[in-house]
């Protein structure tokens, strides 16, 4: 009788508890992530411009965001950008995790190096940087005075190249992390599987190109997701290396919507630009989500 | 009470409501002076009210010229907690003054005449629907030219009067392989200069209807083309290195004397001094030739947010009053570089250069040649002063010739009204 | 947790080998190289910085940006130095990372063990809110900590953080717990122990490895906030606030030594938290967050 009715509590409490725990995270997700979105979705079809207003106008916010310059331009950079910074990361990273797996002596000290930038907020980042790459005083300046006259770097007053510093700025300042998740996929491979390909003869290429990358392909996966949103959401780093300069040539979606919406006073465009970024993280995330809870069944 | 609602002022009135009020007589204070000589000059205003047994909860928000600080206002009134004061420019203090967010000062105006000692100019920003509501700091003027005297003095250059004069010394100064125009690549940078330059090609009549008035047939004019024309004239003085730097390091250019000229407004004066250089020995001021007597302004003022009990309205209208005394005013703009919000304060703590600006405030504020600034929001509302930055900052850095520039000025003007 | 004893898998020869190492300190430089400049400039007078080389050493040595930056620079209208927010950071940062790492722990362990239909769907929505662009919730956010009474103040701080912190740190005890085995829940399960007690017991003991890494990147992310510091922080505004202030002075002289000082005053935390904890990083990721 006991063990039943015990039985049948434990059966009750299970089914009631675990919801119980996970119910004030599911309330707080709805009303601040999906609540928020919904509210902007309703914003970009307003004519909010200082303060939110509820006044109706349809698609005209998405039609004038469509033609203004500077939102393709941020739309352009946000490709050049996104490409390049996941390429560039992800060899990086991957290359060193590689590198750093040979039983590299002083590892331990290599590692944090590799890791610290990550530790840094977009201020310093950014400032830092901000001065290494400024021709008049940073590395062309320095070469000149070392006497190599010729030397040129001033990418970053360069219309046409000045995104690209961004790329080496956010590059420097992730790549460590995905080296660490790279790294632990590494080690995380059973050494079984390694050495039988080596007795079997593989070549070292062959053996990290046939066996050990493919293994590596959830570590590749987070990585992807990461850099992505990240990406997508790089905001302060521009603001602290070019202020979307020169003119504004380094706007990416971030800072386009930010300056719409609390320094343009346009929201209703600030909203739809968001809700735009919104739909590419959905793309992006989507497939990621699908195949990564298909897999756990 | 409040009086004067907009549109969506009783939502934030309703919010208002709830707000917890200062117990304590205190204020409040947002503000974006948050280093070095400006706030410690603004630490006066603060000693001031402790005197008066008033607290200062020091609210300092930097960043962009202020726009840090308005989001975090945005997100203040959106809670519904305002703070009793803030730092606020131009066509931003009638924004929200539109959204019934601010309060009244109209009886301490009246006790001290506010109206008959500030200038016209500047109470169309200080006042709303005929109220007071925001407490004017200083004047900023920014049509102005810095010039290092050491260098135009090995050079044989006199200082100009015209525009041609200008560009002639300019090109002596290029000659000579000095960097003539001290200048930095940031949006506000250039629309300063912009201010300077349509004075000069078509006065203060042009000025007001392109870009005050907005007419689509000035901002579409030859004269426009010639603005622009003059404004390429200008880049081509300007050295390579120009975009993203800070314009105190542009003012350095002048001071070290690596480059003749910069236009910029007189809060660059603040650099000259810091570095022990004396007005009228070591560097001169005079304003853009062609400038033709014209002013154009900007004015950093306190404006005050609707508060609720009667404690924090008394101490918001001290705050107010210390803030048009004399006396503020003076050890304010003595360190500022610009000078008082109010034309009866005595001139003999200012500089040669503050005198000069002063005097030329007063006589522009007589004949009617005060304008506000186009490049910091004092002759347009927010939206339509960054579509015209876009516009004129493309065009400086290449993006579009004189001809391009003049459509794109008026199609982005269009799109932002 | 083998990292120790990982066998080579790479036969190599000497000239490899230098290569590798050759490439690697190569990295190393390309890394430190901002740091490098960061603080040999926060060491110097502020002339040799304006009219000398970056890169070199100082030729004065001076403690003196830092005193500033730390007890007398100018922030707001009171010269107190970055000191008095140090310790709205750390009252900010401390609660904020425990609850957001406590409620990821505990939604992991819901989410694997305790399964139910939809937990697949609910995961995935939570996961979707990492990549929500924190401007967009800035002014409904105002609006619903005006409401709670919260706005300007610490826990209103750490209410936003722990909110936006949830998603990563479930993302990480999932993928973790995930790979734990099912079948001891289910025995203790049926030894009688409730759903506390097999996660106090159970799964909390083995948590190390992922603990840390959760912890790392929260406090991280959380401390290096800018934008939630400035928009809700009210009175008592957060580290790097106060930074922006030092460093984003409209007029006047710009003190870059002292900025610089500030600057790695402010990273100060985050970089001890990265070397000391760095070594578990690795090991806590590989433990389980990366498997996917």
């Amino acid at each position: 009788m006991a063990h039943l009715a015990k039985a049948d509590f434990r059966t009750r409490l299970q089914e009631w508890l675990p919801k119980l725990v996970l119910s004030p995270s599911i309330a707080a997700m709805l009303v601040f992530v999906y609540g928020f979105i919904l509210y902007t979705l309703y914003l970009s079809f307003t004519d909010s411009r200082m303060l939110p207003s509820y006044d109706w106008v349809g698609v005209e916010n998405y039609v004038k965001l469509w033609g203004l310059r500077a939102w393709w331009t941020a739309v352009i950079n946000l490709g050049i950008f996104a490409g390049l910074y996941i390429t560039i990361c992800t060899a990086i990273g991957l290359t060193l995790a590689i590198l750093l797996d040979q039983k590299i002596r002083g590892e331990g000290t290599l590692r944090p190096i590799y890791l610290y930038p990550m530790a840094l907020s977009f201020i310093v980042t950014g400032t830092a940087w901000k001065w290494i790459m400024d021709p008049g005083i940073g590395i062309e300046h320095t070469m000149h005075l070392w006497g190599w006259e010729s030397f040129q770097f001033n990418w970053i007053k360069d219309r046409e190249m000045a995104i690209y510093t961004v790329v080496i700025a956010a590059v420097w300042q992730t790549s460590g992390f995905v080296m660490s998740m790279f790294l632990a996929g590494l080690r995380g491979i059973d050494n079984e599987i390694l050495k039988a390909a080596q007795i079997d003869g593989a070549s070292n290429w062959s053996l990290y190109r046939r066996i050990v990358i493919p293994l590596l392909r959830p570590a590749f996966l987070s990585a992807f997701v990461i850099l992505a949103h990240l990406a997508v959401k790089s905001y302060d780093l521009i603001i602290a290396l070019t202020g979307g300069g020169p003119g504004r040539a380094t706007e990416l979606p971030a800072t386009f919507m930010y300056s719409y919406t609390f320094t343009r006073n346009s929201m209703g465009i600030g909203a739809a630009s968001a809700v735009i970024m919104l739909m590419t993280i959905a793309a992006i995330m989507t497939p990621y989500l699908y195949a990564e809870l298909k897999e756990k069944k | 009470m409040r009086g004067y609602l907009g549109r969506k002022a009783a939502a934030i009135a309703a919010l208002m409501a709830t707000t917890s009020m200062a117990q304590a007589a205190e204020v409040e204070v947002l503000h974006w002076w948050t280093a070095g000589g400006e706030a410690a000059a603004l630490n006066v205003l603060k000693e001031k009210l402790e005197g008066q047994g008033i607290g200062w909860v020091d609210m300092p928000v930097a960043g962009g010229g202020g726009e840090a600080a308005m989001t975090t206002l945005r997100a203040r009134v959106t809670a519904g907690d305002p703070p009793t004061a803030v730092q606020m420019l131009g066509f931003d203090i009638q924004d929200w003054a539109a959204e019934g967010a601010l309060g009244n000062l109209d009886a301490i105006a009246s006790e001290e005449g506010w109206d008959a000692v500030v200038p016209a100019a500047l109470q169309r920003f200080s006042k709303y629907d005929g109220h007071w509501i925001a407490a004017p700091v200083n004047v900023h003027s920014t049509n102005w030219v810095w010039a290092n005297k050491a260098v135009l003095d090995e050079l044989g250059i006199a200082q100009p009067t015209t525009w041609d004069e200008f560009i002639a010394a300019m090109e002596t100064v290029k000659e000579s392989g000095k960097t003539p125009l001290a200048h930095g690549g940031q949006a506000w940078q250039e629309a300063t200069i912009l201010d300077g330059v349509v004075l000069s090609v078509g006065g203060v009549d042009f000025y007001n209807k392109a870009f005050v008035e907005l007419d689509p047939e000035a901002l579409g004019s030859d004269r426009m083309k010639e603005v622009f024309d003059r404004m390429a004239t200008l880049r081509g003085f300007v050295d390579d290195n120009f975009s993203g730097r800070d314009w105190n390091l542009a003012s350095a250019m002048v001071i070290n004397g690596e480059a003749a000229f910069q236009i910029m407004g007189d809060w660059a004066k603040g650099e000259f001094l810091n570095a022990g250089k004396v007005p009228g020995e070591d560097f001169l001021c005079f304003r853009v030739p062609g400038s033709d007597g014209a002013v154009s302004f900007n004015s950093d003022q306190f404006a005050m947010f609707g508060v609720s009990s009667d404690e924090a309205k008394d101490a918001q209208s001290t705050m107010a009053g210390d803030i048009m005394s004399p006396e503020f005013q003076i050890a304010f703009n003595t360190v500022k570089g610009s000078v008082p919000a109010r034309t009866d304060v005595a001139k003999d703590d200012f500089d040669a250069c503050g005198q000069k600006g002063m005097d030329d405030l007063a006589a522009a504020n007589e004949s009617g040649k005060l304008v506000g600034s186009i490049g910091h929001g004092h002759a347009n509302r927010a939206a339509v002063k960054n579509a015209i930055y876009d516009v004129v900052t493309a065009h400086f850095n290449g993006e579009y010739d004189s001809a391009t520039a003049v459509e794109e000025l008026v199609n982005a003007v269009e799109s932002a009204m | 947790m083998a990292v120790a004893d990982q066998d080579t898998a790479v036969r190599t020869g000497l000239v490899t080998r230098v290569f590798i190492y050759g490439i690697l300190l190569v990295f190393a430089a390309f890394y430190l190289l901002p740091l490098f400049v960061m603080l040999t400039n926060s060491l110097k007078p502020l002339p040799e910085i304006t009219g000398g080389n970056m890169m070199a050493l100082p030729d004065t040595w001076t403690f003196e940006p830092w005193r500033q930056a730390w007890s007398s620079a100018q922030i707001g209208v009171e010269p107190t130095g970055l000191k008095p927010y140090f310790m709205n950071s750390i009252l900010m940062v401390v609660p904020a990372v425990a609850i957001s790492t406590m409620i990821g722990a505990l939604n992991g362990y819901v989410l694997t063990k305790w399964s139910f239909r939809g937990d697949k769907i609910i995961f995935g929505l939570l996961l979707f809110s990492c990549f929500i662009p924190f401007q967009i919730v800035l002014i409904p956010m105002a609006s619903v900590l005006g409401k709670l009474g919260m706005a300007g103040s610490i826990p209103g701080l750490v209410l936003v953080h722990v909110v936006y912190g949830i998603g990563f740190s479930t993302l990480y005890y999932r993928n973790y717990y995930a790979v734990f085995p099912t079948e001891l829940v289910r025995a203790a399960m049926i030894d009688g122990a409730g759903f506390f007690r097999i996660f106090w017991r159970i799964l909390l003991p083995v948590s190390g490895p992922i603990t840390v890494v959760c912890v790392i990147w929260q406090f991280t992310n959380i401390w290096n906030d800018f934008l939630f510091g400035a928009s809700f922080g009210g009175q008592t505004q957060p580290m790097t606030v106060a930074l922006n202030n030092l460093v984003q002075s409209s007029t006047g002289v710009k003190e870059y030594n002292v900025h610089f000082a500030g600057a790695i005053l402010a990273a100060l935390p985050t970089l001890l938290v990265y070397i000391v904890a760095g070594r578990y990083f690795v090991r806590g990721l590989m433990a389980g967050s990366v498997k996917g």
